[in-house]
């Protein structure tokens, strides 16, 4: 069972950069080949100041720069055999481009028992900003732990 | 692409089709992704664990949905996006994401649409139940 003393803890804030190559080999993975994302030119022509980050990019960039990309499993008591992922939700308030940097900050928003303890969802939330200190995203995931329940 | 402003509720404004999901797929998002959960690329830890295989990362089945969406409509009016991973995605499955208008809505005091979403298996299995509201 997860501890609910954990809600309102905050995870170890880290910073990412969004790097073009990085970029580049998500996008060739997903065989990305919107014009918005894959030329400069397209970009600046929609109004952006350079080439924006694809909209679930965010989450990798979380993961990417993390010192400890599963940190949140620790502050679980869960091991990653164990969980799965329930809900993810972006919400979008100013572009994220190649060249920026930013800062995530996230923290356990909330802890929820079901199935009479079988299962417990944890509530991750992020805040995102630039090097402007513009709040330019937040991140919210529900981790999915499926409790060791003893036979 | 429809023009946002004469969407109705009803339109299906987004529909693509992905390729079968290899392993080289989930090994190539693996790295690119920065999720290195092994669960799913090391078929050793994958049946370790309980599972008759590796299987996809939600995020990666997020990400076709993303795309579809982005292809669709202009992410500048790209509000929110969101969905719930409801069944595991299999090697081999073969996506469709589609969205249709659900409503109009006021979001932040702006006109928005919201979009439902689903991306399915070849088999009609739903794998993702999401929605975007986007500015119109």
């Amino acid at each position: 069972m997860v501890d609910h003393s954990v809600i309102g803890r905050r995870l170890a804030p880290l910073t990412a950069h969004v790097e073009p190559g990085r970029l580049r080999f998500f996008r060739e993975t997903l065989g990305e080949s919107n014009p918005l994302y894959n030329d400069a030119a397209a970009a600046k022509a929609a109004g952006y100041a350079a080439t924006p980050v694809p909209p679930t990019y965010l989450f990798c960039l979380e993961m990417m720069d993390a010192e400890q990309a599963f940190e949140f499993l620790t502050v679980l008591g869960a091991d990653l055999a164990q969980v799965l992922h329930g809900e993810q939700r972006f919400a979008y308030r100013a572009p994220v481009m190649v060249g920026d940097t930013l800062l995530f900050e996230p923290r356990i928003a909330g802890i929820t028992d079901k199935k009479g303890g079988a299962m417990t969802l944890a509530f991750v939330e992020t805040r995102v900003t630039n090097q402007h200190g513009v709040h330019v995203a937040d991140c919210s995931r529900t981790v999915v732990v499926l409790n060791k329940v003893a036979a | 692409m429809s023009e946002p402003h004469q969407l109705a509720v009803g339109d299906r404004v987004v529909h693509k089709s992905f390729p079968p999901i290899s392993r080289h797929k989930l090994a190539l998002y693996c790295g690119a992704s920065g999720d290195h959960n092994p669960i799913h690329v090391d078929l050793d830890f994958a049946k370790a664990a309980g599972y008759p295989d590796v299987f996809a990362h939600g995020m990666l089945v997020m990400a076709c949905l993303g795309q579809a969406l982005t292809d669709a409509i202009p992410p500048p009016r790209l509000r929110t996006f969101a969905t719930r991973f409801v069944s595991i995605t299999q090697l081999g499955a073969r996506l469709t994401c589609e969205g249709h208008v659900a409503e109009f809505v006021e979001h932040e005091g702006e006109r928005c649409a919201r979009l439902a979403l689903t991306t399915k298996d070849e088999n009609g299995d739903v794998k993702l139940a999401g929605e975007a509201v986007i500015a119109i």
